[in-house]
Order: structure tokens, then sequence, then C-alpha cells
């Protein structure tokens, strides 16, 4: 999931004899599954909500795009180099996506590039690790992108048109690179020790991470009932985070890997695997900053804004030019 | 030289230019001025590496059936076959979009003669990399042109990028026993003959980007012949090789 803690702005969901005429006619279209779109009447808690989602998840394919980026010049073959190059291509143009659905909303991508810039947005806590060897690449795709697409599945049946379209694009990529992501850790989990110990490295570091994606337990998340009232959010974060468990579990098997809990196993009467929770305190103190990696993320994004400023003006002032010369010559 | 020593030397002209720029184009990743070049400048070294794949797998099969990989991963420096000028750092982004552009336009009109070469497969991999290349001097040259013309300040980085990057232009037309080789038996045109050509298409672009092209001819060479590289191909190498140099013979 690219986004977590969204909190959800209003007081919570009203009882529909508190709504007024406006806000029944709204939730009765979400409940019959009619897309809002952009000119619609909508509440403006919905719409800060959605920005604040579609803002974060944007934020997160850039962000994104600096731990996978981390590789492509040290990627192995020349094949591997041409899948990542790609991959990380779709990311970028996923971020694209998502930015025009928040302009839908009245936010522009300037906007709300500046909140991610200063730290009043956020990303998804993945990026704020490290990729450490080879075998993070195709564990990124494999567990990284493989508990994306969990979240984003349903997404695809959002109440937002926009942002429910964006997701049905965006989905038909992820599941390729999470493919080949796990072809990427097959490769190595299959290769010599020292790519065993790297694919076993990259598993180890990154599954509570990756569980850590969907968000805190429903116990203590307090944002879900609007946004799900909503359906800006279609599942709980425990029933996605179980999901994804279950589908996981196999092909690691598969591959020979072990997954670093030692009380993972197979519940019969519930018919799902029982796994140990990520450390909770860990994941808050990533959201609040204090990641491996978070500084040095952040970092990174605001020396590319900055060291660009001087194209962006550049451009935009040829682009003046051209437009008041084609003025001048009509 | 015999004829399959040239070839083969002329492939990996081709292929190494691809395989180090696509390098350093890929070294922006995550950091371009503005998302759509972020995704324009994956996608040009996404193009370049799959170009290399086509030009270093040929010349592998020439050179006694090595892989593409092997070409790429484990040649030293001074078997590599590329121009100076692209191994030249990135510096900034007007550098590498200058540095990018003063290559299009060589490597489109290269490979504009390459679709009629006697060689069939030489050909065909110009016929699929012209398509792809016609895009990236278009984009190239719409980004000089609007950075030149810009502001002041773009206007002068991309006026310091031409005057840094113009001695490496020459190295790029430098006609040697290879050149001669392949011209006799019309697999590739003499790389002199491409000059004039070259010149009318970055002087219109250049103009239109107000910019000034020195006037100086002199040319840094000894890339292409592999004779003295920058030092920067070193560094460069030691990242690409690294995994498949620490963990010989495995497979990825």
């Amino acid at each position: 999931m690219y986004a977590q803690m969204v909190k959800s702005a209003g007081t919570g969901v009203k009882p529909r004899e508190e709504m007024t005429e406006q806000e029944r006619a709204f939730q009765d279209k979400i409940d019959a599954d009619i897309k809002i779109e952009p000119k619609d009447w909508m509440p403006d808690d919905y719409r800060a909500t959605l920005i604040r989602q579609i803002g974060q998840h944007a934020h997160s394919e850039i962000v994104g795009q600096l731990p996978e980026g981390n590789w492509i010049t040290r990627a192995p073959t020349l094949e591997r180099k041409a899948i990542l190059l790609a991959k990380v291509q779709d990311e970028a143009g996923h971020g694209l996506y998502l930015y025009c659905a928040a302009e839908t909303l009245g936010v522009s991508r300037d906007e709300i590039t500046e909140m991610l810039l200063d730290g009043r947005m956020k990303y998804s806590s993945i990026f704020n690790y490290p990729t450490l060897n080879w075998a993070d690449i195709g564990a990124v795709g494999w567990l990284v992108d493989g508990a994306a697409i969990m979240n984003q599945v349903p997404l695809q049946r959002t109440s937002f048109g926009p942002y429910s379209r964006a997701m049905i694009r965006i989905c038909k990529e992820e599941s390729f690179h999470q493919r080949q992501g796990y072809d990427a850790i097959r490769k190595m989990a299959e290769g010599t020790p020292e790519q065993r110990k790297m694919a076993q490295d990259a598993m180890n570091r990154l599954w509570y991470p990756s569980l850590m994606m969907f968000g805190p337990s429903d116990k203590d998340s307090v944002h879900s009932a609007q946004s799900m009232a909503w359906k800006i959010k279609i599942n709980t974060n425990d029933e996605l985070r179980q999901k994804f468990v279950d589908q996981t579990v196999p092909q690691a098997e598969y591959l020979g890997l072990s997954i670093p809990d030692p009380d993972l196993k197979w519940n019969e009467e519930r018919g799902h695997y029982d796994y140990t929770d990520p450390d909770w305190s860990e994941f808050f103190d990533v959201i609040k900053g204090n990641g491996p990696c978070n500084v040095d993320r952040l970092a990174a994004r605001n020396k590319a804004w900055d060291d660009g400023k001087w194209v962006r003006d550049g451009l935009l002032a040829h682009a003046r030019k051209k437009r008041a010369k084609q003025m001048a010559a009509e | 030289m015999t004829r399959d020593e040239a070839f083969s030397q002329f492939l990996l002209r081709m292929g190494d230019n691809t395989l180090i720029l696509g390098h350093r184009v890929s070294e922006w990743c995550g950091h371009a001025p503005v998302l759509e070049e972020d995704i324009a400048l994956a996608n040009t070294a996404l193009d370049l590496i799959g170009q290399t794949q086509m030009w270093l797998g040929l010349a592998g099969e020439i050179d006694g059936g090595k892989s593409a990989d092997e070409l790429a991963f484990l040649r030293d420096a001074w078997d590599f076959r590329n121009v100076l000028l692209v191994e030249v750092p990135n510096d900034d982004f007007g550098r590498t979009l200058m540095r990018q552009f003063l290559f299009d336009a060589w490597h489109s009109i290269m490979l504009g003669r390459l679709m009629k070469s006697s060689d069939e497969q030489v050909a065909a991999i110009a016929v699929k990399a012209s398509k792809e290349v016609t895009y990236h001097l278009e984009r190239s040259s719409d980004t000089v042109v609007g950075l030149g013309d810009g502001t002041e300040e773009s206007h002068a980085r991309m006026q310091e990028a031409l005057d840094y990057l113009w001695p490496y232009v020459g190295e790029m037309f430098v006609s040697d026993e290879v050149d001669t080789e392949m011209a006799a038996a019309g697999i590739a045109p003499n790389p002199a003959d491409l000059r004039e050509e070259y010149d009318a298409l970055i002087t219109r672009v250049l103009t239109e980007a107000t910019l000034s092209i020195p006037d100086s001819r002199f040319a840094h060479k000894g890339g292409r012949d592999g004779r003295m590289h920058t030092e920067h191909l070193g560094h460069l190498l030691t990242q690409m090789q690294w995994l498949q140099r620490a963990y010989p013979g495995a497979s990825w």
C-alpha cells in the first residue's frame, strides 16, 4: 500500500439523519457504486482526504525511484538493467497519472510536490529502507509491489473516477513488475551460495517493512471508517495484510527462503497463516522521519527540485517567448 | 586487419557508445528537474541499453561466441571502443542534454546510412534503432533550443556545456583503418563523410537555440580506438561491472 495512515478529514462518519440533502445524495451515489467525477459536488472532507491519499500515493511512486535507481548502474546483466529501467520508468509514469488525478481535485502538481519536499505530505514508509544487495531489487518487486497490488486491486473500484481509472492502468503494470521481481529473486535463490545469501538477506530485511506497508493494526487505525464509507478505502489494513501473508508464504517456500518469523504457521481453523505483527514502534519511528533513509531520500528529492529550477524556468521562459512570437505573427 | 577483425571493432564501437551513454543517462534516475524528464531519461537509457544488446550480441557472435553480457561486463577499459564524448560525466542537466544532442545528431545520421548496409543484420539493427533515435534527437533538439533560448541563466549554462563538450565532437568523424575496411565492404559509411550533414543539422538547432558553436576544430581522440580513454571510464566500469567481477560465473 503506498498510502498509509491517511488522515481522514472531518469528524468521522456522520449518521444519515445528520447529513444535509446534498451529502445524502452524495452518499447514495457512492452506495450505488456510481463514480464521483471531478465536476460533481463532493464534501470538502472527501476532497481533502482524497488529495492526501492520492498525493501520498503519487509521492511514493516518485520517491520509490530512489531505492531502485540505486541499483540501475550496478545491474548485473544488460537484460536486468533494461528490466529495471523499464520498471522505474513505469513508476515515474504512475506518479504522473496520480498527480493528474489529484489535479482534478483542484491541487496543482507543484503545490503537492512542495508539500512533499517540506515534509507536510508523506510517502510510503517502505521507501525509507535501503536497498543493500542486488536481491533487494527482486525482493522489492516481489514483496513491495506485491503488497502494493494487494491494496491497489480493490482501489480500482474506488469511488473517485479519475483515481479508479489511474489504478486500473497502474495495476496492470504492477503485476508485471511483481512477476519480474519474483523471477529476479528466484534466480538468486537458485544460484550460488553467495546469491542465496543475498536473497535471504533481502528477505530478512524487507519482510516486516513490507507488512508495515498496510498501515497500523485495525484497532489502531483511526481514520479507516470514514474512508471506507466513502469507498476510498475498500478493505481494512489487517484484512489486506493477512491476504498478503497468505499469498506470500507459499511463494517463499517455493524459493526455499525462510520468513524471519518463528511463529509463522498455518492455522487450520482460521484458514489463514498466523504471523507476528511488525514492530509498530519502528513503524512510527519511520513515519516520524527516523527511518534509515528518510533524511537522505528527502534531501535527494529536494536537491533534484532545487538543481532543476533553472531548467524548469528556462523551458517555461522559452514557451512564453514562442507563444508571444506566434501571437505577434497572427 | 582482416574483414572480421574490422567488423568486430566496428560493432564494438556502436555497442560501446550506446552502453556507456545508456549508463550515464541512467545515473539520472530519480534526480531529474521535472517528472517528465525522469521518464524521458529512463526511456532514452532503456532504448540505448536495448541497442547495446543488439550491437554487442552481434559483436560477440563474430568474436568467437561471446555473449553481449561478457563483452559489457568483463572487458577492461582499454578494450572499450566508445567515443570519449559519451563517457564524460553528466554534470548538470544542461551538459547531459547537450551531450545527448551532440551524440543523437551523429547517431541518427549514422543509423540512416547503416539502414542501407550491405550486411543484413547491421541494416536490421539500424532500422530498429533508428526509430528510437529519431525520437531521441527530436527531444534533445527541442530541449537544447528551449534551454538555449530560455532565461539568461539557462542560456549561459547551455553555452558552457557546448563549449566544454565541443572538443569531444570531432572524434565521431575520425576515419581509420577499421572505417576504411567497413566502407570498402559497404557495411558502414566512412565517418568523415557524415560531417557535412552533421554540421548542417547542429548549426540549424544551435542557431535556433541562440548558442554559438566554438570555431575550434580541435578534437580529443582515443576512445574509439581504445588508445586513451578519459579517467572517467574506469570509474564507470568499476560500478557497472562490480557484481560480475565480484561473483564470477554466477548467473543472474
